[in-house]
């Protein structure tokens, strides 16, 4: 017996030096989509899909500067060195094209690509129209109606209405290589070696397993000449997978850790990254209905849900409190004068002034939850303590939770057929751009089916100001009009606003460089990882 | 004996058959739609519709249903409606992967198992007897999944010396033989656990049957004795083993999820939370067929091992 125990202990330790040896200079991030995003151009997997195949290995015309923490991230030039709009027709963009840059496969970039592309995305008869990155990216190109080229390095976009909102669009168009494409002839082949003009070029995507990046030797911007050799990217929806992983040394690098592991992961010397960013966690009230058609009731439960216990005692700082669309310090927050800070003797008022009363008239409304989810945070904890803080103040909320994909497809469906008897949805949300904070919840010409207006939210001031917004071409002014917007919108509090989540990641020791920036994106050329 | 094997593989036509019809069910009868899951929350009701059109959700059920038959007769899988990659080339992968697991794992639990039963049966009622019996206890009443999360804790989060997560890395076979170790004992513990089990009882039975006292009365050595006892008990062992290996292979989902394997459990577990429905039918109907033939071979190797138990 002793024998064998010798033998097996001497196998095992030759086992784990043989492990030891890894790859130096090597990324290994854990990620929390089940499957390798779509690589053949425009992502699916939403916003990760984007953050870490997407904008690696492709480029858009403009996009996001992601190299600092402190302000949200702005737009800046990508494949285009310049856009303005024509003054005497705003539908016409003219966009002057970035020269001397290079796809992977060496083939030049130009204004030919950028209309293969926009035809991959929108010209269904085309050979290369690409059905299902096509399904992805269309509902963010909303107002894009044709591209045409003017000249090898100028390109013209035009526009269903006149919109500022152009840019937040023309951000999600990744550039792919027509080149590339004719070699391949098959989106699926093409998603297998791929070819964009990003700092990252593909070089092994074994499905639902991992998905291997190299750094672009001729990428053209030296700033962003990545530092690292190679970034492989590991599906791992499980957080406790994720998280072993990452203390067994398999990844040095994971997304949205479990919170109650965050203490001691600090204590092992870990790195746990946050910032804000354009993420909210809400409550989406039913606005034709009793008890959320009283605008008092809403104040109430605003003030009645303790934020900062959730934050902090839930969910180890990984949140910050939320009280309205946007978070103080972004240029749409504005000054609203409803600061809902947890008071529940105010919730209480408010409640009785509604006409409400505990014993006499509870306030019974059901919401409706997901169990867990991409973005979705920890739903079931969370939305216990908020059931538990407004039951305080008298709202007895009923939670009916239901499983992510069955939640997505009955709230694009508004509050009819089976939600009849519903009244709110707790679904998070981004609030990247104008439209996605703002236009699709928030229209009067947004309402189901149309868009997300599920409430349905009609306030003739809001689309004036929205409109107002989208006519304005000065970034300044229109962020002002934005703000003015928000601050009615949290008085009218058709949402009980509750968190923001932080983007918690979890980064080993070795890796350095990393500016998290206040965006779902991040920028991954500024990373290094060391022994 | 060729007449049955025509016979049983006929009848397993109609086995296939009603799994399938059943999965199809389910996935329409669960709420949600494969399309949500692939579709952004922003898409338009038309940009909704029209996907749905073109993947066929439009249709009836039962056309939708037979539609996917006439292909799968055809040999034709489909395509996963999340990565539009055909089903076959995924479901293969994904059975090859967990192939391995299970036949690692049924080596080291068949092994064991056979090994501590008998051992446990020739010492009843001594302490090797009841230390045999705690663990075939163990083996059945803790979920390997939960064990499968203690295996990681030990061995690769405090020790550090094996993978937590995945199938193979870079590094050849020697890294997909230390990504196998843990999942394959977090796999062999249940049927460790029900061999160990079976196998005692089996053996004392026979211990106790006449002839076995026929042979110690002739002065068989125990060695001989051992001989015709495992003999006897044979066929007995022999459905267990299939029917374990069987449960290894499509019921390992949780023990493939808690370590990220991707094999058939895995991925049906995926498939099963986007509402993929070509992939879920995939996999379901290449399992059914796994099953069918496990059955099969099983009850052919019965009339091997003992000629007594004829199948016509």
């Amino acid at each position: 017996m002793r024998r064998f125990i010798t033998v097996a202990t001497c196998l095992v330790s030759l086992v784990a030096l043989a492990s030891a040896a890894a790859a130096q200079g090597t990324l290994r991030v854990g990620m929390t989509a089940s499957d390798i995003p779509y690589s053949g151009g425009q992502p699916d997997n939403g916003f990760e899909g984007f953050r870490f195949v997407g904008y690696q290995l492709y480029e858009p015309l403009i996009a996001w500067d992601l190299t600092r923490s402190d302000r949200p991230a702005p737009l800046v030039p990508g494949l285009a060195e310049s856009w303005d709009v024509r003054k005497d027709q705003p539908t016409k963009w003219t966009f002057k094209l970035r020269r001397n840059v290079k796809f992977h496969d060496g083939s030049p970039f130009n204004a030919d690509a950028v209309v293969f592309t926009w035809e991959s995305i929108k010209k269904q008869d085309a050979p290369h129209f690409d059905t299902y990155g096509s399904a992805q990216v269309t509902p963010r190109l909303a107002s894009l109606k044709a591209i045409r080229k003017l000249d090898d390095y100028t390109v013209e976009i035009e526009t269903n209405n006149p919109t500022s909102f152009v840019p937040y669009q023309v951000c999600y168009m990744l550039i792919v290589s027509p080149t590339q494409w004719q070699k391949v002839r098959d989106w699926r082949k093409f998603a297998e070696q791929p070819s964009g003009t990003g700092p990252f070029r593909l070089t092994k995507l074994v499905p639902r397993e991992r998905l291997e990046l190299e750094a672009f030797k001729d990428y053209w911007d030296p700033k962003r000449r990545a530092k690292v050799d190679k970034i492989v990217f590991l599906p791992m929806p499980e957080p406790t997978t994720r998280l072993a992983a990452l203390r067994s040394g398999q990844v040095d690098w994971i997304e949205v850790p479990p919170p109650d592991a965050i203490p001691q992961l600090k204590g092992a010397g870990f790195q746990i990254v946050t910032n804000t960013y354009p993420h909210n966690w809400t409550h989406t009230l039913r606005l034709d209905k009793e008890p959320w058609n009283n605008k008092l009731v809403r104040k109430a439960a605003n003030y009645a849900v303790d934020r900062v216990g959730i934050c902090k005692s839930l969910l180890n700082d990984t949140c910050t409190p939320a009280t309205g669309v946007t978070y103080k310090g972004h240029p749409w927050f504005g000054r609203p004068k409803e600061t809902y800070e947890y008071n529940p003797a105010k919730a209480k008022d408010l409640l009785r002034q509604a006409g409400f009363d505990a014993s006499k008239k509870p306030v019974k409304p059901v919401h409706l939850i997901s169990t867990s989810g991409s973005g979705q945070m920890l739903p079931l904890a969370m939305n216990e303590l908020v059931q538990k803080n407004l039951r305080e103040v008298g709202i007895d909320i009923d939670l009916q939770p239901v499983e992510w994909n069955a939640l997505t497809q009955r709230f694009r469906l508004g509050f009819k057929g089976e939600n009849e008897g519903m009244n709110a949805w707790n679904i998070s949300f981004n609030f990247q751009e104008p439209w996605s904070a703002f236009g699709r919840f928030f229209y009067s010409k947004s309402v189901v089916p149309v868009s997300l207006n599920t409430m349905p939210y009609i306030n003739p001031e809001v689309d004036k100001l929205l409109d107002e917004a989208a006519q304005t071409f000065d970034i300044g002014r229109q962020n002002e009009i934005l703000a003015k917007l928000h601050e009615i919108i949290v008085d009218d509090a058709p949402w009980i606003f509750i968190v923001h989540d932080l983007n918690p990641r979890v980064l080993s020791p070795k890796v350095k460089g990393f500016v998290p920036p206040q965006s779902w994106f991040v920028d991954l050329t500024s990373v290094s990882v060391g022994k | 004996m060729w007449a049955y094997v025509g016979r049983r593989l006929l009848l397993a036509i109609p086995t296939l058959l009603g799994a399938s019809i059943i999965v199809f069910a389910m996935v329409h009868l669960a709420p949600g739609d494969p399309l949500s899951a692939v579709m952004p929350i922003d898409a338009s009701k038309a940009d909704i519709e029209a996907a749905r059109h073109r993947y066929g959700f439009d249709r009836p059920l039962p056309v939708q249903y037979l539609h996917w038959l006439g292909r799968v007769v055809q040999g034709d899988l489909g395509k996963s409606i999340s990565t539009r990659r055909p089903v076959l080339q995924d479901v293969t992968a994904a059975l090859k992967n967990s192939l391995v697991l299970a036949v690692s794992a049924s080596l080291l639990s068949f092994g064991l198992g056979i090994a501590l039963g008998l051992l446990a049966a020739f010492w009843q009622g001594r302490v090797l007897d009841k230390l045999m019996s705690a663990v075939a206890i163990v083996g059945v009443s803790v979920p390997h999944y939960w064990a499968g999360i203690i295996l990681i804790i030990f061995f690769s989060v405090q020790l550090n010396w094996l993978p937590a997560m995945g199938a193979s890395a870079e590094g050849g076979a020697v890294e997909y033989l230390r990504h196998m170790v843990l999942p394959t004992i977090a796999l062999a513990l249940i049927p460790l656990g029900v061999l160990t089990r079976v196998v005692r009882s089996a053996a004392l039975d026979i211990l106790a049957q006449e002839f076995v006292l026929a042979l110690r009365a002739k002065g068989l050595r125990r060695a001989r004795v051992f001989a015709h006892v495992v003999k006897n008990a044979a066929p007995q062992i022999l459905t267990v083993l299939g029917l374990q290996f069987g449960f290894q292979l499509g019921g390992s989902v949780l023990v493939e999820t808690v370590f990220s394997w991707p094999g058939t459990g895995y991925l049906m577990n995926l498939a099963i939370f986007q509402r993929d429905l070509p992939v879920l039918q995939g996999v379901i109907l290449v399992l059914a067929t796994f099953f069918v033939l496990l059955n099969l071979a099983v009850d052919l190797a019965q009339t091997l091992v003992d000629p007594r138990i004829a199948r016509h």
